[in-house]
């Protein structure tokens, strides 16, 4: 077994590679790479279902841990390991990657194995990010996931796809340019990429005060465009305009939000500090601003977009509130998130595919048509919305609960106003889309509900989503585990939950 | 008195001058219609050998021959392997690529092969006499090779100039030599480097450097002095661009480490003022013009401005961690370099007929062998981890913030995000669907030969961008055998884990 616990990391990144290289050799014929990416992502999968098994909830710090020399002078480390804030989030990434490849299997037709290699190198780099603790690996694999992404957003986009991916690529590249420098610092003045180490470092205070807040600037900027934060979210709409539906699901949020709390807060807690106020009022703006536009969009892909701005904002508000209420519900909610978006994105990539159009106005009437369509999708919008018993609610409410007192009671209540809106929005796109007259579009072709490969996705989605919502408990110890701060930070947390400055 | 022979000194050089020789004497002793391709095979063969030799120089103790004028030490032998490295890349791809009916196939390979001795005996010399010389023999073959194709409009035009501004350039080199010997009475490196701190004339030795860093700073085309680039890469034959946009540069860089770091240690406090504001110029001059370019070879040529300021933000590092750093850039440039030239030369023919960036529309779709290389070459340019460079730019940045010049490496990533736009509008026209024109452009053959060299330049890239290790351990073994300079401030590494805590 403690082979298995010292490989699995290793084994979890290399196995998407391996069917990487496996699909761009065979020959393009009888499905070949779709088959070959299912079954990699399956495997890979079942590979992550390994850690919580055996993840030990009654230690903390990083498990499963590999520490190897990798390249001499600079002293980089191939250091892996998974602590309770990115157990549940490698999983998540093993369970969407293959919802990706069914949501893939019949909407890409041409240039499959291109695809589907670099769909599969997407997940190793996903995987890397989460994974990582030395920073320089961390970065290649944060810099490596832009590539698959941008090269199948340009090839596979649905009308401007080139445009959309340049605009992708330069805004999340350009920010990690000061990232890199950052790091070069950190590295420069302690001789070390190792996390931990880093973290030991930047809390003995020994490093000059003045670089070190713009080095934790950074950092968040990055992030801040990756998640993306209001008003760094220029990318995001056309992104999801032209992103296929397997990326669409995991382009946004999850990296961006793992890296603020375990590269940004984990790392610069005092100056994570004093920008808190700055971005809860940045998250505030954005959860509002996110679904006042996502209201008044008319191409679901759109709505999406600004959905997802919205609630990747209530997830950001919920990080740096700094309270651990806030923190526990943000890990949820960016696990629940993800869940139900890749069953709404694919929901809605079966609809494009059939119809192909995204104005919401040519749709209506499909849920007589479509039963099964129209259940799933109300079930993932009402888990969207946080209809108590799915998942929805219980990150929801602890993040609320956690900036209500924690942060301020003003915050707390404009945020919940977003929620509602969020509501309003997401009830008001299944209306459009599946009740009402039945439409010409909806008439024009043969009712075809969803299918075999569909289905055995979308169930155990379902079923997943009910029980996040009254079973919070199989995750949240495990989470809270990663989400306390390591010793030496005890005291900042005591600070901060009194609402005192920094010392 | 010395125990090596003065010839294990010059072997690579040696091997080279007789392999050139061997194939002017091959080509002219055979009839006129004969097929003069395998001479490439020949010169290819050479300067495998010449490889091997310099790699057998490394079994040598170091030290110079030749009264003291040429040196084998761990830092030659590496810009040695770079050089008859990246002349066996550019060989090979020539080999598929020059037209069968050419009559001059047996001076091109000679050429090219005469060039590489130059550039070796180049990184070798530390006798500024032997440095003029060999500048020189490398530069006049780079000349004839860019107006190779004489029967165009743009070809002579590049050779003329090329071979003037050159010219100027070898002068100001030369005179700066002289300014030089002036001050101190020799010519010699080591001496000079001895000499330098007691000099009594010392504006002399101010107007040396600057005359010769003008020289040098030419051959690397960093702005200022980059203006023939353009020109020059879009009217040479692509193979010969895919040359001279890396071995000639990884020479003058060799040159330039060595000038600044081995022969003026002590006159820091001047050039590294100087060098950064070239490094900030070239970068930024080359970006914003390459963001405007059209023609493919002209956005690769500012793309090489860019980089030589990337480059030459490495030697904002003190002593052996900037040197390193400079020369595993150089290696990670030229693989990645002469990969993506060998690229464009299949894509758009001998006789260029695809120069645009828009003819590259749906290469993807035509080649996806190509397509895929263009976009990987295009990649490791844009710095993105895993390729060679990426860990060439954290080496040079890192050397740069270890040197203490936190806003250069501000100003260069930034400037490589600016570049990654012209770099992937060219790799997102690859993945574009093509239109009536492009498609129907026939997709291009890969013969065995260019398919080595494609081969060799990715297994370089990756290799530099996965296991860097060794090859900059290399690095860093030839940085120290150039002299470090005396008053060395190590940054202080490795210091701040191990300090009590209050």
């Amino acid at each position: 077994m403690t082979a298995i616990n010292q490989s699995i990391l290793t084994l979890i990144l290399l196995v998407p590679l391996a069917g990487a290289v496996l699909v761009a050799l065979v020959p393009d014929r009888f499905k070949l790479p779709n088959w070959i990416a299912l079954v990699t992502t399956l495997a890979t999968f079942g590979l992550t279902l390994h850690l919580p098994a055996h993840f030990d909830n009654t230690q903390s710090g990083f498990q499963f841990v590999v520490n190897r020399l990798w390249i001499e002078k600079p002293a980089i480390f191939y250091h892996v390991g998974v602590d309770g804030l990115s157990l549940w989030l490698v999983v998540l990434v093993g369970l969407l990657a293959p919802i990706g490849v069914v949501a893939s299997w019949n909407a890409i037709r041409e240039r499959r194995k291109l695809f589907f290699t670099l769909f599969l190198i997407q997940q190793t780099a996903m995987f890397g990010v989460f994974l990582s603790l030395d920073l320089m690996v961390y970065y290649g694999f944060w810099e490596l996931s832009l590539v698959p992404m941008a090269i199948l957003i340009a090839m596979y986009g649905r009308k401007d796809g080139p445009k959309a991916a340049l605009k992708f690529f330069l805004f999340t590249f350009i920010p990690s340019a000061p990232l890199l420098v950052a790091i070069l610092w950190l590295y420069a003045q302690t001789g070390t990429f190792d996390f931990t180490m880093l973290q030991y470092n930047i809390a003995s205070g020994i490093l000059p005060a003045g670089p070190l807040c713009w080095a934790a600037l950074a950092f968040l900027f990055a992030f801040a465009v990756k998640v993306p934060v209001f008003p760094l979210h220029g990318w995001i709409a056309d992104t999801f305009c032209e992103a296929p539906v397997a990326l669409a699901m995991v382009v946004a949020g999850k990296l961006g939000l793992y890296s603020m709390l375990r590269f940004h807060i984990g790392l610069f807690p005092a100056q994570a500090r004093a920008m808190a106020p700055l971005l809860v009022g940045l998250a505030v703006a954005g959860l509002l601003y996110g679904a006042c536009l996502a209201l008044v969009q008319r191409d679901f892909w759109r709505l999406m977009a600004f959905a997802a701005l919205s609630h990747l904002s209530l997830i950001t508000l919920g990080i740096y509130g700094l309270t651990l209420t806030g923190w526990d519900g943000a890990v949820y909610q960016i696990l629940n998130h993800g869940v139900v978006d890749g069953a709404l994105f694919l929901l809605l990539g079966v609809l494009y595919d059939r119809y192909a159009t995204s104005q919401i106005n040519a749709y209506g009437g499909l849920a007589a048509k479509l039963p099964r369509t129209a259940m799933f999708f109300v079930i993932a919008s009402l888990a969207m919305i946080g209809l108590p018993m799915l998942g929805g609610f219980v990150g929801e409410f602890l993040i609320l609960l956690g900036t209500f007192t924690g942060v301020s009671r003003g915050w707390a209540i404009a945020a919940s106003l977003g929620v509602i809106l969020g509501a309003a929005y997401m009830l008001w796109l299944v209306q459009r889309l599946f009740f009402g007259p039945e439409s010409a579009l909806a008439a024009s072709k043969p009712p075809e509900d969803l299918r075999g490969g569909q289905l055995a996705v979308l169930w155990p989605l379902a079923a997943l989503m009910m029980v996040m919502g009254v079973a919070p408990m199989l995750w949240l110890p495990t989470i809270e585990k990663g989400a306390h701060p390591p010793p030496s930070h005890v005291q900042f947390i005591h600070l901060s939950s009194q609402g005192e400055g920094p010392r | 008195m010395n125990p090596v022979s003065d010839i294990f000194r010059i072997l690579p050089e040696v091997i080279l001058t007789l392999t050139g020789v061997l194939v002017m004497l091959i080509d002219a002793t055979l009839p006129p219609h004969c097929a003069r391709r395998s001479l490439g095979w020949v010169a290819a063969f050479g300067t495998t050998l010449a490889l091997w030799s310099s790699l057998f120089q490394l079994s040598l103790p170091e030290g110079t021959g030749f009264f003291g004028t040429v040196e084998t030490s761990a830092f030659t032998v590496f810009f040695h392997v770079l050089i008859c490295g990246i002349v066996l890349v550019a060989l090979l791809l020539s080999l598929d690529t020059l037209p069968e009916k050419s009559h001059h196939q047996g001076e091109f390979y000679a050429l090219i092969v005469f060039g590489a001795v130059g550039m070796c005996l180049l990184t070798g010399a530390v006798e500024l006499l032997l440095v003029f010389i060999a500048l020189e023999i490398s530069s006049i073959a780079t000349y004839v090779l860019a107006g190779y194709r004489k029967n165009t409009a743009r070809g002579p035009e590049a050779a003329i100039k090329y071979f003037l501004l050159g010219s100027f350039a070898t002068a100001f080199l030369l005179y700066g030599i002289a300014m030089i010997f002036g001050a101190t009475g020799t010519t010699q490196i080591y001496e000079i480097a001895r000499l330098v701190p007691a000099a009594l004339n010392h504006a002399f030795i101010l107007a040396g450097l600057g005359l010769m860093l003008v020289g040098i700073l030419f051959k690397v085309s960093a702005a200022p002095f980059h203006v023939w680039t353009p020109d020059v890469y879009e009217g040479s034959p692509t193979p010969v661009v895919a040359l001279m946009s890396t071995v000639p540069k990884a020479a003058a860089f060799a040159l330039l480490l060595r000038v600044v770091y081995e022969m003026l240690p002590t006159l820091r406090p001047v050039w590294q003022p100087l060098l950064w504001v070239v490094a900030v110029l070239s970068m930024t001059v080359g970006n914003l013009a390459a963001l405007r370019q059209q023609n493919v070879k002209r956005m690769l040529a500012y793309s090489a401005i860019a980089h030589a300021g990337y480059l030459l933000a490495a030697f904002a590092g003190l002593g052996p961690s900037g040197i390193a750093a400079a020369s595993f850039y150089i290696a990670a440039y030229a693989a990645m370099n002469v990969g993506i030239f060998a690229v464009v030369t299949l894509v758009s023919g001998y006789d260029e007929k695809l120069p645009l960036i828009n003819d590259y529309r749906g290469l993807i779709y035509r080649s996806p062998l190509l397509g895929s290389l263009l976009i990987f070459f295009l990649l490791s340019l844009v710095g993105i981890p895993f390729t060679g460079g990426f860990f060439g730019k954290f080496y040079s940045f890192a050397a740069a913030v270890g040197g203490g010049a936190v806003w250069l490496a501000i100003i260069g990533l930034l400037n490589s995000g600016l570049a990654a736009a012209y770099y992937l509008r060219l790799a997102l026209a690859t993945a574009q669907r093509p239109d009536e024109q492009t498609s129907a452009a026939p997709a291009p053959r890969v013969g065995a030969a260019v398919g080595a060299a494609l081969l060799l330049a990715v297994a370089a890239t990756l290799v530099l961008g996965i296991v860097p290790g060794d090859v900059f351990h290399a690095a860093e073994s030839g940085a120290h055998t150039l002299q470090a300079p005396p008053a060395e401030i190590i940054a202080p590494v490795n210091t701040v884990v191990t300090q009590s805590q209050p």
